[in-house]
């Protein structure tokens, strides 16, 4: 199957066309600009932020997200981490982040023992083809985590908000 | 150069902004070597909803009533129901009723024929006929989120139920409607039909193209990331093929509308659909 | 105030782990967004969502741009008692957003 994967630059290239394209024609009242993404420097640096300065294991946390998205501003996202969930041994929280979007940070959850089962689900907006990281904050102040890639495609004729 | 594949300035006439220029090429190679295009209806036992083409998660989206953003409008709608309004304050259920009863079936007939106008309306344009002659309130904006809340609470009623396209009063219009879903407009030359009847299920850019059933109407496209209209998406199907769009309420869209159900004649309604 | 839909089990065991699904209707406008004469879109976006079951937290979340429009959060939590869940979204420009839901646990 056919999956091209657009970079940022061709993005780049079609809004800021379609802005000087459309400036004459029918006023929009709101047109995105590329701007400057984060990069995986700035995840890495969202993500120190949150854990400090602790080793990050990777394992016992899953995330489920299609690898090939119709549509970046909604993807549906499941993040579930394996935990008896007992009062001792529990998930405290689940964070997640992505590398290529304006801002690293997705959302951060908080859990407890009466969770019952560490796992989320929301939609998130991906900007463009990237890595996805979750990550599962214990209560013994372990760190664990997962990444998936995901390849965002764009319709063949772009929206405009009209 | 911005991007590789084009040269020339952005404004020149030949430059398409959506589709890439192999993209354009093949399109064109397909066209001229296919010549005449004949379009063809689809038939009828081959059509399908979009729906169909959807990846499992969008259509997870569509299915379950609390994970459907279009619930959202559906749920503001059954407020707007009961809401008094105008000079009169009446709600359109002291006229009609509850909702459940009074709207069952009826979104799935709709453009209708109007005896007063001679012509058919739209379900957007009854509504606001509603409010004004009715209500003594005035007419809500095209896309406002007033109106489509409204559409969509009156669509749903419908859900699951056969489009209807039976009134012989529609035809001038089908046929109407007809002629501007094959007629070639735009810079890139493309009627409706070549893609949605000719191509449909075939993939352009990676995405599967449509045949373009107005099932879900009002409904949840993620690119939108809100509700809209079919007006809506015909006026980007227009801009994607770089043709001019008509104002919203033209009667060039009611007459679409009104082509459109009829050739999804049968189908079952979704609304609020979930496109992506 | 802004609709939410909210999927609550009506009935449940005592110790069973219930799945809530929360739905709320908001646009999320990210404040990367810029106007077409280039003026900033400003950011409105819901920041905070907090679930209490019978007055007592069980989960929260912060949110941030990159949570889709009308935010759609699935979390689970153990039915102890029955009562109330309570619902509250909090975010810019003084939103705020309740919702609530009855559960009988038996």
């Amino acid at each position: 199957m056919h999956q091209p994967q657009r970079n940022s630059n061709r993005l780049a290239t079609r809004r800021d066309t379609l802005r000087g394209a459309l400036a004459a024609g029918a006023a929009l009242p709101i047109l995105s600009l590329h701007r400057a993404t984060a990069t995986p420097a700035d995840m890495r640096a969202a993500i120190a932020n949150v854990i400090g300065d602790v080793k990050l294991n990777v394992g016992r946390v899953k995330i489920e997200i299609p690898p090939l998205v119709e549509n970046g501003n909604t993807v549906p996202c499941t993040v579930s981490v394996e935990s008896p969930m007992t009062t001792e041994d529990y998930v405290k929280a689940i964070h997640v982040f992505n590398e290529k979007n304006p801002q690293p940070n997705v959302i951060s959850a908080r859990l407890g023992p009466r969770t019952g089962r560490a796992s989320i689900a929301t939609r998130i907006r991906l900007t463009d083809s990237q890595t996805v990281v979750a990550i599962g904050e214990m209560a013994d102040g372990s760190f664990w985590s997962d990444s998936v890639s995901v390849i965002i495609t764009l319709g063949a004729c772009l929206e405009n908000l009209i | 150069m911005r991007n590789g594949a084009f040269n020339g300035s952005h404004r020149s006439p030949g430059r398409v902004f959506c589709l890439s220029l192999t993209t354009t090429t093949i399109i064109a190679a397909f066209l001229v070597t296919t010549i005449p295009v004949v379009t063809r209806d689809i038939p009828p036992d081959k059509r399908k909803s979009t729906y169909e083409q959807m990846s499992a998660d969008t259509r997870a989206m569509q299915d379950e009533d609390t994970a459907n953003p279009g619930m959202l409008w559906v749920l503001e709608g059954h407020a707007a129901w009961r809401a008094k309004v105008g000079t009169t304050g009446r709600s359109c259920a002291d006229c009609h009723g509850d909702a459940p009863n009074a709207m069952n079936g009826v979104a799935a007939r709709y453009p209708a024929f109007d005896s007063k106008r001679g012509a058919p309306v739209d379900l957007e344009t009854r509504i606001n006929i509603c409010r004004t002659e009715h209500q003594q309130a005035p007419a809500l904006a095209f896309e406002s989120k007033e109106l489509l809340a409204l559409t969509a609470y009156i669509g749903r009623q419908s859900r699951g139920m056969a489009i209807e396209s039976a009134d012989a009063r529609l035809e001038p219009f089908i046929t109407a409607g007809r002629a501007i879903f094959e007629r070639r407009q735009g810079q890139l030359n493309l009627a409706c039909t070549h893609c949605h009847d000719d191509n449909w299920g075939q993939k352009l850019a990676g995405i599967p193209v449509p045949q373009g059933h107005p099932t879900g109407y009002p409904l949840y496209r993620l690119e939108w990331q809100t509700l809209g209209s079919l007006q809506r998406r015909l006026r980007n199907c227009l801009i994607g093929i770089r043709a001019e769009i008509y104002p919203y309420g033209a009667p060039e869209y009611v007459a679409l509308e009104t082509f459109l159900m009829w050739r999804a004649r049968g189908m079952p309604m979704e609304t609020p659909g979930v496109r992506p | 105030m802004a609709s939410a839909l909210i999927n609550v089990p009506p009935k449940a065991k005592r110790g069973e782990i219930i799945a809530i699904k929360t739905l709320i209707s908001h646009q999320m406008e990210t404040g990367f967004r810029h106007s077409e004469t280039g003026v900033p879109i400003p950011r409105d976006i819901v920041t905070h969502f907090v679930a209490s079951y019978n007055g007592e937290e069980i989960f929260s979340a912060q949110l941030f741009p990159a949570i889709a429009a009308n935010p759609f959060i699935t979390f689970y939590t153990i039915a102890t008692v029955s009562g109330t869940i309570e619902f509250k979204w909090t975010g810019d420009n003084g939103f705020v957003a309740t919702e609530q839901a009855k559960i009988i646990v038996e």
